[in-house]
């Protein structure tokens, strides 16, 4: 079980729990407002952008060669950058913090 | 228009409809929205079922559009298993199948498509014959797999659709076959260069490709169909899976006197021929600006642009849609992304970068028009930006891979 926090509009702390599936499903599912996917988690549109928690970052890893891709589609992305469709819910991302990059 | 009293009714809850409905409150509307679908699950990404749903027997739960509990937080009630028998227009009124008929201030079509049904001699009579549009059509297509002991599977049809649904029961384990009526597969929708590359892909993999193969008769006995072409050739195969395009959904709208033309037509804030009426997604038919021209789409992106330009446009916020298309296929360790319509282009540009890495960029002179990337996420996202911009593309640097894509632009005119 990995316990995550999304920070959404830069300051409500939303704090959710999984044990599969990816983030971006993790996201919909708990109504965390500004992730899309709209490609259904295929990294196919970038609509579910999040910069992680630069302590975090180890802990989720880097983003694909795709998804680099894709993320410069995004006008603010970060070196700590992700689409959340590809990161895998486990107990390897417990605790860690995720900003959404859409406000809304 | 904003008023506490007032309904909205949208019929179809898929990318469309559900995208709309979240867009309309967040738009500021305070009446009610009802949300219909014949089908009874809880709206559902689309795209995943032919692809990994397919693959993976992954379940609905993992892919829904939205929450459950979303729906209630902003209020949109969603009626499912229920379908739109009749419409008033006179009275602004809706009449469903389970009896009941709710009144509407403004109503939206978002019916989309269903498969279409080619008129194929014995169809009717086939055995495990299916096609892909819900999720439903997946659970049986699988129930029907893991009961066949021959795994001999036909795919009739090498469009994307017909191509995905390949790859993903090819990685279960099964024979598969697809019989195409063109010369090459996907000749609808993309040029030979690609068609050529998937039918490799596909034969690399074990599928049998077969062209120019016009299935004209289903024999059917015991478990065992027989498909035979207008060339006389035979293919055995217990499960079939038609996949030759779709049809749209516009009986109701037809009733109703909406002006049809290759979909619902709706003009640039995707309202019809009547006032209190809206289309959007698959079932529309649009200007396209960038384009000049008017197209019918399937895909996730019309569906969701389109849906945000209607909410705006109902709460009174006057907007234009001017979306630029994109689209996207996943077949084995391919990953094809397109940006933007090819049709009408008269030169192309091949950018070649590894193995299975390339692109292919369309031009109508010097306008470039769209970008197939083939696992290359880096030439469509600039094609993206490219085509936004209205850039002029130095066509000899493009070819050359190793020229950075962001130093082949000559001329960056003004932005569309």
């Amino acid at each position: 079980m990995a316990k995550i926090t999304f920070i959404v509009n830069n300051d409500e702390k939303i704090l959710v729990e999984g044990d599969s599936g990816n983030v971006m499903q993790l996201a919909v599912n708990n109504n965390i407002a500004g992730i899309d996917g709209d490609c259904g988690g295929v990294c196919s549109c970038a609509t579910c952008h999040v910069f992680v928690a630069e302590k975090d970052f180890e802990k989720v890893g880097k983003a694909g060669e795709i998804e680099l891709e894709m993320l410069e589609l995004e006008d603010y992305a970060s070196d700590f950058s992700r689409l959340c469709c590809q990161i895998e819910v486990s107990d390897a991302i417990d605790g860690v913090e995720l900003t959404v990059a859409k406000e809304v | 228009m904003i008023s506490d009293n007032k309904t909205c009714i949208v019929i179809g809850a898929s990318h469309a409809g559900v995208n709309f409905a979240f867009a309309l409150r967040k738009e500021g509307w305070k009446g009610a929205i009802i949300l219909l679908d014949k089908d009874k699950a809880t709206p559902y990404h689309r795209p995943p079922l032919s692809k990994k749903y397919l693959e993976l027997e992954d379940s609905i739960q993992n892919n829904l559009l939205k929450s459950l509990e979303s729906y209630e937080k902003d209020n949109i009630s969603l009626s499912l298993g229920k379908e739109v028998i009749r419409i008033d227009k006179e009275n602004k009124m809706i009449h469903l199948s389970d009896g009941s008929s709710h009144t509407y201030d403004v109503l939206v079509f978002a019916t989309g498509a269903r498969a279409f049904i080619p008129p194929i001699q014995g169809i009717q009579k086939a055995k495990n014959i299916f096609t892909l549009r819900n999720a439903n059509d997946v659970a049986n297509i699988r129930k029907a797999f893991h009961s066949s002991t021959d795994k001999n599977i036909v795919v009739i049809g090498g469009g994307y659709i017909g191509l995905e649904i390949a790859a993903s029961l090819k990685k279960l384990g099964a024979n598969v076959t697809v019989l195409e009526r063109e010369k090459r597969i996907l000749a609808r929708v993309t040029t030979p260069l690609l068609s050529n590359f998937f039918t490799n892909i596909h034969e690399s993999n074990g599928v049998n490709i077969y062209v120019n193969k016009r299935v004209t008769q289903i024999k059917s006995e015991g478990n065992q169909n027989t498909l035979v072409c207008s060339d006389g050739s035979a293919h055995i195969a217990d499960i079939i899976i038609v996949g030759v395009g779709i049809k749209v959904n516009l009986e109701l709208a037809a009733e109703i006197g909406l002006h049809i033309n290759n979909g619902i037509k709706v003009d640039t804030s995707t309202k019809t021929s009547e006032d209190a009426i809206y289309a959007i997604g698959d079932c529309t038919n649009h200007y396209n600006k960038i384009y000049d021209t008017n197209v019918r789409l399937e895909s996730v992106q019309n569906a969701v642009d389109q849906a945000k330009v209607a909410a705006a446009n109902i709460c009174g916020k006057e907007i234009e849609y001017d979306a630029l298309p994109w689209f996207w296929s996943d077949q084995y360790d391919v990953k094809l992304q397109i940006v933007g319509l090819p049709q009408g282009f008269d030169n192309s540009v091949v950018r070649n970068e590894g193995d299975k890495k390339f692109s292919i960029w369309y031009f109508k002179g010097d306008k470039l028009l769209a970008v197939d990337a083939i696992n290359n996420g880096k030439s469509y996202v600039l094609g993206t930006k490219f085509i936004k911009a209205n850039a002029i593309i130095d066509k000899k640097k493009l070819a050359d891979p190793t020229t950075n894509l962001k130093e082949i632009i000559k001329i960056n005119t003004q932005s569309r």
